[in-house]
């Protein structure tokens, strides 16, 4: 596509983007867990709001063109789309790598074999616990941990390639070396240990998750010991709470550089919580065509590269490291999204997030619940 | 020793970026020349002996010199869990 310099003066001054190399498709809010930590919104789309088939197809189509590499399927919960086989099979046709991201509720053998002769290339499975207890305490939902068992063992038995994906927080991190040794039972060829990030539901839910900083100081020792004794058997990612860090997460690699995310109803965004942050427009992509969206949208443009950044961003050695940190957390705890992310000790509002970590934990959850637009 | 791509490992041939990838679980590596000569010749039948001899002959480069950086590309590979070199 070429953009005339007349058309589009403010987007000829800069370098044209790179292409994006994932895509989040968030297939559905819904889902039969109610995780107090789930990364979607807390205003969410009911069903009726939901792409169709032949949309998520030709939307599908359009990110490979682009040059989309790696296609997440998710949610809210993915097998909750009676036609995810459907999908799974229009990505393949298009020859992107699908990667299906699912609680495992909803699936059972025969629909896991289904979605394998569809073509679907690796499973990511949340684990919301290492036993039930806690398991179905975190996803509000009984039996759910027998019955994420039961589909990792079919996961495994039919071959698929499998991640589990342990969101871990204050109320599970002290049972890290057992979450590594039950993936490892499983036949997992890599674990996420993500830490919770304060994003969506997490945000309203972080003083009753927030890990104290003796947590996360062993939970790097156990890591750190885990990679040395399963190198060659398991990867084992780390994902630690930015909170505590000195320096800002580079999000999403940089704002508009690597991925996008599309909304059950077809919003398309730079990542998922960007709705966050008042004054972007979003297009969409049944109306708008995803290529002019990556290239042109205002949202995208509105944080990409350094000409956006503050101080001490601008004149930092580290601005092409972490971009600033995370432009939702700037949002979320400054209420400013063009502010140095403040978990950064260069930042001056980083008293704010101390003080954030100082706070009294709560005790109880705010679970995540899809509260029907219209009745149904 | 024989070098096999694990289930959900495959390469691709970007035409976008017109570049050779390896897609895996969570993983876009663009690969270089000398990564896809050897992928290419990772098809679950040639051994290390047989991909390493016919690179060497290929590109007319000492087999030795050719080994260890096989060798490397495919250990790196066996680490991230792409890969497992299989008797």
């Amino acid at each position: 596509m070429n953009v005339s310099p007349a058309m589009s003066p403010s987007v000829s001054t800069r370098p044209r983007p790179a292409p994006p190399i994932a895509m989040l498709a968030e297939l559905t809010h819904r889902c039969p867990l109610a995780c107090p930590y789930c990364s979607n919104p807390v205003e969410m789309t009911a069903r009726e709001g939901e792409l169709t088939t032949e949309a998520w197809a030709d939307i599908f189509a359009q990110a490979a063109d682009l040059g989309v590499l790696q296609l997440h399927l998710s949610g809210g919960e993915p097998a909750s789309r009676r036609d995810l086989a459907d999908l799974v099979r229009a990505a393949r046709d298009v020859d992107l790598y699908v990667n299906l991201i699912t609680s495992g509720i909803g699936l059972t053998e025969a629909r896991l074999r289904e979605l394998d002769a569809a073509g679907v290339d690796h499973v990511q499975l949340s684990l919301q616990g290492v036993r039930a207890g806690i398991a179905d305490m975190i996803g509000g939902y009984r039996g759910g941990f027998d019955r994420k068992m039961q589909v990792a063992r079919a996961i495994t038995e039919i071959g698929l390639p499998l991640t589990l994906n342990a969101v871990m927080h204050r109320h599970n991190l002290d049972d890290l070396p057992e979450t590594i040794a039950l993936a490892r039972d499983l036949g997992a060829r890599r674990i996420e240990v993500a830490c919770v990030q304060f994003q969506g539901w997490a945000l309203v839910n972080r003083s009753a998750l927030q890990p104290t900083r003796e947590q996360v100081a062993e939970a790097k020792r156990v890591v750190e010991q885990a990679r040395r004794d399963l190198r060659g058997v398991m990867v084992i990612d780390f994902v630690p709470p930015d909170y505590y860090a000195d320096y800002p997460k580079a999000c999403m690699g940089g704002w508009g550089s690597t991925g996008l995310n599309v909304t059950p109803d077809g919003t398309v965004l730079p990542c998922h919580a960007a709705e966050t942050i008042p004054g972007l427009t979003f297009q969409n992509a049944t109306q708008t065509a995803l290529a002019e969206i990556w290239y042109e949208g205002p949202a995208f443009n509105a944080f990409r590269g350094t000409d956006w950044m503050p101080e001490p961003c601008r004149s930092c050695d580290r601005r092409e490291v972490d971009f600033g940190g995370c432009r939702c957390q700037a949002m979320a705890i400054l209420g400013r999204a063009d502010a140095t992310d403040p978990v950064c000790r260069k930042s001056p509002d980083r008293p704010a997030v101390d003080a954030l970590l100082s706070e009294e934990p709560t005790a109880d959850f705010i679970y995540r619940r899809l509260e029907p637009v219209r009745g149904r | 020793m024989i070098p096999v791509l694990l289930r959900g490992v495959r390469m691709k041939d970007d035409r976008v970026r017109n570049v050779p990838v390896l897609l895996g679980p969570e993983r876009a590596l663009l690969l270089d020349a000398i990564g896809a000569a050897i992928l290419a010749r990772v098809d679950g039948a040639r051994d290390l002996d047989g991909i390493v001899d016919d690179l060497a002959a290929a590109y007319d480069a000492p087999a030795e010199v050719i080994r260890s950086d096989v060798e490397a590309f495919l250990a790196d590979l066996a680490e991230k869990r792409l890969l497992e070199m299989q008797a």
